[in-house]
């Protein structure tokens, strides 16, 4: 039995063109919508297929506003068992506050005899794409990390991440407990199934607030870059164009 | 001083790390010349010895011994934490790839400081603030890292990796840091075979050709293919193609996939959605071919063609080849 904790993130919908808020401080969802990054959505993926193979739970977490709870749902919807929500503004905190708070959680769920054996986040999250909550939530606990995971099993207390280095596969063996940041393409999640989304709406809730005041993300501001000047030189149309192209890679010496 | 964490691959040090070394001199310049210490770990090709001068590292600390055969994240940033505690670096940084994100956030963690991933530029020393990608290269975050020492990544391609006006003649530091046993926990304990096509071909070579939905299904890329391996290049796809399941992941291009930055890249069918174009923007010439002449990609493309790639890309391949007898 393997029991789960998979943290996501409301973060506004990046498909769309990129619009921030009045003060600065964030991105803008209100018109684009509001998702969870794709690693995330594979780690839940992870979470919900080791649950169901070992007959354990898989638990969502999220840190943020009262909205943030479609999340939850979401996951809930694909296959998550239970969900938390720590209430809080998420924008004032940062990635070592963020930490701190998720750390809190699985602490107080140890004491009270429902740990987790295996805790996922996603390799970065999409809007301020810190790359270091997962890694500053394991030293908060004490634990092991493996990063960038694509695909894990757990056998006999011990997970085996599969991850893609820069020279090949790599395995690490890791007894649990421990923390694995997810990044996409291991795995394909899966759609809520509509017995899915009813069952989501039934599950209670556990609802939390910060433990601790935030100290900030450090954020002077964000902008938006200058948009590049469109200088585009239009070589032809159709297959007619096919001696313009050539006649460029030879200026361009590609061959 | 600045300590640099630099990766190698075979041919010696990789060239975002060298794009690393190049803002760290415009940063040890902009403190009245401060000192580069660069940290390489495990195996040292012999021509990165000749890259670290000629790119302005002033003394490196090669880490070397059985606790660091195999990759670990926490024991690797242990033995950047004993150095920079012996030669007092104020700032620690490494390219913005996955391990470098990876040590520089384990570090931060063991040092309870703020860090910055994917930096592109510095504006003030005291306070030292600095200029991030966030959102996939969308937006810009201007970020104050307050506390000592500061600690970032650099953006990948958001610097060229030019050798420096002046070689220097590095200070060889041979060393071994003791690790604790925790440390080394969570460390690789096997590797397979590395694919034979992977990302590695997309980020180095001089051309890239691209595919996307355009592609029309599993079948379509016999031609973009084609011309790939006539120019000497690699393919690369979008998310969708690889959401479809027609390509592999490790082809991606954008935001969750590869970043590029070939001589020129050629998208054939492929929108130009922003995550796509956070993992091309860099390319130095842009070469789009859709039936669209109002995508995205076309618009912030250098040059264009509007057509049915299934008909430009194979009059391409027929034109180069009629030019090669
Ligand atoms: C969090 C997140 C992360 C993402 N990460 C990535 C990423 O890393 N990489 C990525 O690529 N996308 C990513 N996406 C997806 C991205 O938003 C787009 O959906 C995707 O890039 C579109 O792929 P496409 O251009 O192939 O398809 P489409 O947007 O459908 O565009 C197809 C294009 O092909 C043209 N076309 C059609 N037929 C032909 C033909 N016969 N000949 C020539 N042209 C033709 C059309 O005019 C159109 O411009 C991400 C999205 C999210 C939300
Ligand atoms: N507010 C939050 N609530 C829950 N999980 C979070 C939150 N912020 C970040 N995370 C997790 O940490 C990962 C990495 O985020 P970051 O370090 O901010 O790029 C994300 O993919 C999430 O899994």
């Amino acid at each position: 039995m393997v029991n789960v904790l998979v943290c996501v993130k409301r973060v506004p919908d990046s498909s769309s063109q990129v619009v921030l808020t009045p003060d600065n401080q964030a991105v803008d969802g209100r018109h684009a919508g509001f998702t969870v990054s794709s690693h995330e959505e594979c780690a839940i993926e992870l979470a919900v297929r080791l649950a169901e193979a070992t007959g354990g739970l898989a638990t969502v977490l999220t840190l943020g506003p009262a909205e943030a709870t479609e999340q939850l749902r979401s996951a809930l919807a694909v296959g998550c068992g239970a969900a938390v929500h720590i209430e809080a503004d998420g924008v004032a905190f940062g990635p070592a506050d963020v930490a701190r708070e998720i750390a809190a959680v699985v602490r107080s769920h140890e004491a009270e005899g429902r740990g987790h054996d295996l805790v996922l986040l996603g390799n970065d999250a999409s809007d301020t794409g810190d790359f270091q909550v997962g890694i500053r939530l394991a030293y908060a606990l004490g634990l092991p990390v493996v990063n960038g995971v694509s695909t894990l099993e757990v056998a006999d207390g011990v997970v085996s991440a599969h991850v893609d280095g820069p020279d090949g596969p790599e395995t690490y063996s890791v007894p649990t407990p421990m923390v694995a940041t997810v990044l996409e393409g291991g795995v394909e999640p899966r759609y809520p199934t509509l017995k899915g989304r009813i069952g989501a709406k039934k599950v209670e809730l556990e609802t939390r607030s910060a433990a601790t005041q935030p100290a900030g993300a450090h954020r002077v501001r964000l902008r938006l870059p200058p948009p590049a000047p469109t200088t585009v030189e239009i070589l032809g149309e159709g297959p007619e164009a096919a001696p313009s192209v050539v006649d460029l890679f030879e200026k361009l010496g590609i061959r | 001083m600045i300590l640099l964490w630099l990766e190698c691959d075979a041919n010696g040090v990789t060239e975002i790390s060298l794009e690393t070394v190049a803002f760290a001199r415009s940063l040890s310049a902009a403190g009245g010349g401060i000192v580069i210490r660069a940290a390489l770990f495990g195996d040292v090709p012999e021509a990165a010895r000749d890259q670290l001068a000629a790119h302005g590292v002033d003394e490196v600390h090669h880490v070397t011994g059985s606790a660091y055969d195999a990759y670990s994240g926490a024991a690797w940033a242990s033995a950047l934490q004993d150095i920079r505690e012996r030669t007092t670096c104020v700032v620690v940084a490494a390219a913005g790839s996955p391990r470098g994100n990876e040590v520089i956030a384990h570090l931060a963690a063991r040092l309870d400081v703020p860090m910055a991933a994917n930096v592109l530029s510095f504006s003030g020393l005291a306070p030292f603030e600095v200029t991030r990608q966030v959102a996939g290269g969308s937006a810009l975050e201007d970020m104050r890292l307050p506390r000592r020492p500061a600690l970032f990544t650099v953006a990948g391609h958001s610097w060229t990796a030019t050798p420096a006006d002046q070689r220097t003649t590095p200070v060889w530091h041979e060393e071994s840091p003791a690790v604790a046993e925790a440390d080394l926990i969570a460390r690789v304990s096997a590797r397979g075979e590395a694919k034979e096509d992977s990302s590695g071909a997309l980020t180095s070579s001089r051309v890239v050709v691209g595919a996307g939905r355009g592609a029309g299904g599993p079948n379509g890329f016999g031609g973009v293919m084609e011309l790939a391996e006539m120019l000497d290049g690699a393919l690369g796809v979008s998310r969708v193609v690889t959401s479809l399941g027609w390509r592999p992941h490790h082809e991606q291009i954008g935001q969750t996939g590869s970043r590029i930055s070939p001589e020129l890249y050629i998208p054939c069918g492929i929108s130009g959605a922003i995550q796509h174009w956070a993992g091309c923007s860099s390319s130095k010439t842009i070469l789009a071919i859709n039936t669209d002449a109002e995508a995205p990609m076309v618009t912030k493309a250098h040059y264009a063609v509007i057509g049915d790639m299934h008909e430009v890309v194979p009059a391409i391949v027929a034109e180069l080849k009629r030019r090669a007898v």
